[in-house]
């Protein structure tokens, strides 16, 4: 090394131990774990979705930590505990959302328990039977955020199907029932949402939902009724078997038609009220315009007629019994049943309302009734059905009945009346029965004066029959008239004998009538 | 301790790890090699306590993930179900099976914790050049590497359940993120085990003795 000998004077540069200050590269593997806990940590934090409260009215099946919030499908939230409401009377639940469910949770979103249900024929939710319990969702449209809610008790109907909620008012609930369907000529168009009794618990409201396109049909002359069960008429066509499908056999239904009309009407708003019909015959009768009401007292007994019963005249329905009651008359001590009837004028056709336009119609009306009356209009009581003795009010005209007038002070006018066939029948049979048991009276009389003529021909019989027991005696072998008789009878032939032997001797000697005997008396 | 028993590095000499062969250090080499056996040697472990530590923290940052995330999730038919390690052991605990759970505790949650707080322990005592226990810590750092391994035995079921229960779509068990974390506390725990050289305990006893031998000369 030449060099180092050249430079032998040039100091030695100052030997410095390298530090090791250099952090080992084992210190990647604390920051790796801890760049990791700590990411797991954030996007933990940042998972953490928004928290809510749902009220429910029962905790049943309801389980913290398990029950899921689930929307199509998708599980989008978890209730996270579950406690009783400081009343006692309902449940609060907490439930931590998915993260990014904000904006779902609007004021009028939809809560409510998925469990088994069975109503009518609808079965749904089985599948939690496995799977336990969880909370369906149903979208809102509000805009207005909301962190707490009240579940629902059932679910929601319609949801997101396009359609539109109406009102039907009944007075029975039938077979109805939440889920009940609604026919449109005989497809399904809806269904019953739910039912509640009105303020005054006279009505029932039922909710029902009509899903589009068949909502737009339901117009403000829709007819709903109660399809339920099967409709049986026999008329002369034969036997006529209606009814919308054997599921509303089974489980009800309810149908809606809108009559045919020439100018067809705009749909009907959301929420309207139609009323139930209890069928198709009811739900298409045209409401009566102005109907007369009647009173007509029977002395009769109405046994057999019930409100509802039709008035016909010549068999066609004009009207119905709208009230039946029993009255005493005080002063003339009797009973009668007076009726209420409701008359249809819109029933009787044209002619009977083609009055003249001048004439005031209440006193068209009298005139016409005072002449119908005239001419015999009675209402009298027809049997409809032998078998069940329902009756029903006919009337007819009976000209050669005594005249009546009506009185037309009274409100509501009474018409005449007429017993009917039935009470004609009732009538005769009576006397039949009042004649026969007057008969029957006489033959009895009849009878027990044979009986005393019976009685002396036994008498009579009796001294007769001693009489032959006398005359027995009398002529008994060893009787004394016998003996006499036989006596009698002795001395009779000798008589004869001696005649014969008189006669003989007066043949051989007649001589003998004039001079006697001779001689030779001795024979 | 006597001052009379040698220590091979206070004489220049490196023992083998591998095969305990005690030779003299290759002359001017930065590393030598066994003779016998080929293994690097060294004088002590390089670094140890510093690998040890960077070790533990690791371990004990894994710790907290390990047991607030699920180890295991449950897919039935009727939904999924995740359970942490401390979910399990509660869901375990009855009047039949509470040695299972018990076996769980200890050895899912207690061993790894006590691992690390043993091998703190021990890596700080060394720090400060603590000549106290030496028996005794020694006997942790034994128990430590021995009890250690068994901890992957709930990694171990938990993998052989996931493997074994795919009955799709009726159940399916999957492994949750709490797993990794927990298998990589048992794994780092060991290599700090592994990395903390049990020597250096009487490095600084045996170096108090020589300071006092040379006060006493």
């Amino acid at each position: 090394m030449p060099d180092t000998e050249k430079f032998s004077n040039v100091p030695e540069a100052k030997a410095v131990p390298k530090k090791r200050t250099r952090l080992s590269l084992v210190w990647v593997i604390p920051i790796v774990a801890a760049v990791a806990g700590v990411w797991i940590a954030v996007t933990k934090i940042l998972e953490k979705g928004p928290e809510i409260t749902i009220t429910f009215s029962t905790g049943d099946g309801l389980e913290a930590n398990k029950t899921k919030i689930v929307y199509d499908g998708l599980t989008i939230g978890t209730l996270t505990s579950i406690r009783l409401a400081e009343d006692h009377t309902h449940v609060i639940a907490t439930a931590a959302m998915s993260p990014k469910t904000e904006k779902f949770l609007v004021k009028d979103l939809k809560f409510w328990v998925v469990k088994p249900r069975i109503s009518g024929l609808n079965v749904s939710g089985l599948g939690t039977l496995i799977s336990g319990y969880y909370i369906g969702v149903q979208l809102g449209q509000s805009k207005e955020g909301e962190r707490s809610f009240t579940a629902l008790e059932s679910p929601p109907v319609g949801g997101d199907v396009p359609g539109r909620f109406f009102e039907l008012q009944t007075k029975e609930l039938g077979s109805l029932g939440e889920g009940t369907p609604i026919y449109f000529r005989q497809i399904q168009a809806g269904q019953v949402v739910s039912y509640e009794l009105d303020k005054g618990g006279a009505n029932l409201n039922v909710k029902i939902f009509i899903q589009s396109p068949y909502d737009q049909f339901v117009t403000p002359d829709t007819r709903f009724w109660n399809a339920s069960g099967v409709d049986l008429s026999l008329t002369a066509a034969g036997l006529n078997v209606h009814t919308e499908s054997v599921m509303s056999i089974l489980a009800g239904g309810i149908a809606f038609e809108t009559p045919t009309s020439d100018s067809p009407l705009p749909p009907a708003p959301a929420d309207a009220t139609f009323t139930l019909f209890d069928d198709r015959t009811e739900a298409f009768r045209p409401p009566p315009a102005d109907p007369h009401t009647y009173l007509l007292v029977f002395k009769q007994s109405v046994r057999g007629l019930s409100v509802g019963a039709p008035v016909e005249i010549g068999g066609i329905q004009i009207g119905e019994v709208t009230a039946i009651q029993a009255q005493f008359d005080a002063t003339t001590k009797e009973f009668s049943v007076p009726v209420t009837i409701s008359v249809d004028p819109a029933r009787f056709g044209v002619k009977f309302l083609n009055f003249p336009k001048s004439e005031d119609r209440a006193a068209n009306h009298k005139r016409i009734m005072d002449a119908l009356v005239a001419r015999g209009l009675r209402a009298g009581l027809k049997t409809g059905n032998l078998i069940s003795g329902s009756l029903f009010v006919a009337i007819n005209f009976f000209p050669d009945e005594p005249p009546a007038s009506i009185d037309w002070s009274q409100d509501p006018v009474q018409l005449p009346t007429k017993s009917g066939q039935l009470e004609a029948v009732e009538d005769s049979v009576a006397g039949l029965i009042k004649n026969l048991n007057k008969t029957v009276t006489n033959l009895d009389m009849t009878v027990s004066s044979v009986r005393g003529t019976l009685t002396n021909a036994d008498k009579l019989l009796t001294s007769s029959d001693k009489l032959m027991g006398n005359a027995n005696n009398l002529i008994a072998p060893d009787s004394a008239l016998n003996a006499e008789l036989n006596n009698m009878l002795q001395q009779g032939g000798d008589a004869a004998q001696a005649l014969r032997v008189l006669l003989d001797y007066l043949e051989r000697h007649p001589e003998a009538l004039i001079r006697g005997k001779t001689g030779e008396a001795k024979p | 301790m006597s001052a009379n028993n040698p220590i091979a590095m206070e004489h220049g000499l490196q023992s083998c790890h591998g095969c305990g062969l005690l030779s003299r250090p290759a002359p001017g080499a930065e590393e030598g090699r066994c003779p016998r056996c080929d293994e690097e040697l060294v004088f002590r472990k390089p670094r140890s306590l510093e690998r040890t530590m960077a070790y533990l923290i690791a371990a004990a940052v894994c710790y907290v993930p390990a047991n607030l995330l699920p180890v295991l999730t449950t897919n039935t038919s009727g939904g999924s179900e995740s359970d942490t390690i401390m979910q399990g052991v509660v869901l375990l605990w009855s009047p039949t099976g509470w040695p299972l759970s018990l076996i769980v505790l200890f050895a899912s949650i207690m061993i790894p914790s006590a691992k690390i707080v043993a091998l703190l322990y021990l890596v700080f005592t060394v720090k400060r050049g603590s000549i106290q226990n030496n028996a005794q810590r020694v006997r942790l750092y034994r128990m430590v590497e021995i009890i250690g391994r068994w901890s992957m035995v709930d990694v171990f079921v938990d993998t052989f359940t996931v493997s074994l229960i795919q009955l799709q779509p009726l159940m399916s068990v999957e492994p949750g993120p709490g797993l990794f974390f927990f298998a990589a506390v048992v794994v780092l725990t060991m290599m700090a085990v592994e990395s903390f050289d049990p020597r250096l305990i009487w490095d600084s006893a045996s170096a108090k003795e020589i300071k006092r031998e040379v006060q006493h000369a």
